[in-house]
């Protein structure tokens, strides 16, 4: 394993035709064996990031080594040190689970007995004992994923790419495989640069997250960090009557700047914090709204999501505006 | 590890997927079995045209399922690097240290080895219904060998086909046209007997004829390295125009530094 295997990206750009700009001059730099969330909508740059950081995407402008390598020009040493995981575990339905870690262990330059070693311990960690001999089409989406990261650690890789890792999974297999990235990071130093559109994920698992939107990066720090610069905690209140959300959202202005909340939802961020709740109570009681559902929520990574670009990532795209 | 090495592993994923795949091998051995067994019926009777070089029209007819299962082979071999492109699986492969040349080749080894098996049987199934070598047994291993490597050669195009557009479906698209080029060649008249003053010109310009006619020697008229080496030379320079353009475009599909 490298001594230093983090990851540092200056002034990265990648433009796509002669406007699109996938990633725009984005800086971020992440410390050995740390696991850095990478969190941004649909179409925001995370997997152009990713595809750049593995060597797979020449940048446009701009510089980044993985593990002290330069991923422009050192291409094969960046690709002999780092694992990958990219979107859609891009898997051979028609082979066995077993016949993926041969080939892949094979082409990495493993010998046969190191290969059937390795895979097999391998699988029995993501736990795919029992269908690594079956074929990968009859896999559920979990199994996919469980498989794809058991390749990408195959040549003991010190930094490991994820895109996407968890996404379309169900909530067991989502935390099986956290638990394993946190596993990999903790106990065997390995870096980790994981993308997500899940707040909860970012959450989590990630030491720091970057927030990336429209190809720049416009938040950076531990999720902590990042939810204590918003600061203030934020009222979530659902009109018994939807026809009255107008007038619960003119009550709600009196005391605070608007937060994400969910469609049938207002939210504030309380300007005098959590005291202010019997306040709004009075208010909402004094000008006749009834309200269904009230909620207190401390700051979330959404809410420094919405401070920072104006929308809100929790939602079906990214152009949806938070009221 | 060594290119050879990769390229083992690499050809024997693509083998063991397309043989997993019935429908991809399945109808590289009927269809030309089946046009052959059409054709035998509907143009037996040219045998009977004066000058016509054989009596026996399936040893005329034979060499054209080679040449077909080559051209399975090639939309075979194609569809199967699309879709490898498509999926991402030929990232995956990008991220080893295996040699583009060797993830190439690798992945049409699938349909080359369908037109293999293919080439086989049509040679049984050849000989059981009596087709009669002038060149002898040792004639009849030359035509599966020129086959084998008729079918490496057009496989190059299917590889080139996927590469320049990375999609199975533009790949199948080709199908059809490459079937055309098939029937505007010498495959069911010898080119003398061709009347029509277009399809004659066509015919004598399309390299199919020269591959058709190169096997079709071996079976009817004995050595002639004058209907051979055309037909070798074909495959051969097919098979490194091909290669090479897919190799190129495989730089830009695939932009690993």
């Amino acid at each position: 394993m490298a001594s230093d295997n983090g990851i540092e990206v200056e002034a990265l750009v990648r433009v796509f035709g002669d406007e699109i700009r996938a990633v725009d001059d984005v800086d971020l730099s992440v410390a050995p064996g740390e696991i850095y969330g990478f969190l941004g909508p649909n179409g925001a740059g995370k997997s152009t990031m990713v595809l750049m950081l593995v060597t797979l995407l020449p940048p446009t402008a701009g510089r980044a080594t993985v593990a002290g390598f330069d991923v422009a020009r050192q291409g094969p040493q960046v690709r002999s040190v780092i694992g990958a995981a990219l979107q859609e575990s891009a898997l051979d339905d028609f082979l066995t689970g077993t016949e993926h870690m041969d080939l892949q262990g094979g082409l990495h330059g493993l010998s046969r007995n190191e290969r059937r070693r390795r895979g097999a311990e391998l699988i029995e960690r993501v736990g795919l004992s029992d269908a690594a001999g079956r074929k990968v089409g009859g896999y559920s989406g979990g199994m996919k994923r469980r498989l794809d990261l058991a390749l990408a650690l195959l040549h003991r890789p010190a930094v490991l790419f994820l895109d996407e890792p968890t996404s379309g999974l169900d909530p067991q297999s989502r935390s099986a495989l956290w638990a394993e990235v946190e596993r990999l990071s903790r106990e065997d130093g390995v870096t980790v640069f994981l993308t997500t559109q899940y707040l909860e994920e970012a959450d989590v698992l990630a030491d720091r997250v970057g927030i990336i939107d429209h190809g720049k990066l416009v938040a950076e720090g531990t999720p902590t960090a990042l939810k204590a610069g918003i600061g203030k905690v934020s009222l979530e209140a659902t009109p018994a009557n939807p026809n009255d959300r107008e007038k619960l959202t003119a009550v709600l202005a009196r005391f605070g700047e608007p937060a994400a909340a969910s469609p049938k939802s207002v939210a504030v961020r309380l300007a005098a914090g959590a005291e202010q709740l019997a306040d709004v109570v009075r208010a909402l009681d004094g000008d006749g709204v009834e309200v269904a559902d009230l909620q207190l929520h401390q700051p979330s990574l959404d809410d420094v999501f919405l401070q920072k670009t104006g929308r809100s990532l929790e939602g079906d795209d990214d152009s949806q505006s938070a009221a | 590890m060594s290119s050879a090495s990769q390229l083992a592993l690499i050809s024997r994923r693509s083998v063991s997927r397309t043989f997993r795949q019935p429908v991809l091998v399945v109808p590289v051995i009927l269809f030309p079995l089946i046009l052959l067994a059409v054709n035998a019926a509907g143009l037996a009777s040219v045998t009977e045209l004066p000058g016509f070089p054989t009596d026996r029209y399936i040893n005329f007819a034979i060499v054209v399922c080679f040449v077909q299962g080559a051209l399975f082979a090639a939309i075979t071999a194609g569809t199967e690097l699309a879709s490898d492109i498509q999926s991402g699986f030929a990232d995956r492969l990008a991220l080893t240290p295996a040699r583009r040349w060797a993830v190439l080749a690798g992945a049409t080894a699938g349909g080359a080895s369908i037109a293999v098996f293919g080439s086989v049987i049509y040679l049984a199934i050849g000989v059981i219904f009596g087709v009669q070598f002038d060149t002898g047994a040792l004639g009849a291993l030359v035509l599966l060998a020129l086959a084998i490597y008729t079918a490496l050669a057009f496989a190059g195009i299917g590889a080139w086909l996927a590469v320049a557009t990375g999609s199975p479906q533009a790949v199948q698209g080709v199908f059809p046209l490459l079937f055309v080029l098939l029937f505007l060649s010498t495959m069911n008249l010898p080119l003398d007997f061709i009347q029509k003053q277009w399809f004659r010109t066509i015919a004598e310009w399309n390299p199919l004829s020269y591959l058709i006619d190169g096997m079709r020697g071996l079976v009817i008229g004995g050595w002639d390295a004058a209907t051979l080496l055309p037909a070798i030379a074909v495959a051969t320079a097919i098979m490194f125009i091909t290669f090479a353009g897919a190799a190129r475009s495989l730089r830009r599909r695939v932009q690993r530094t």
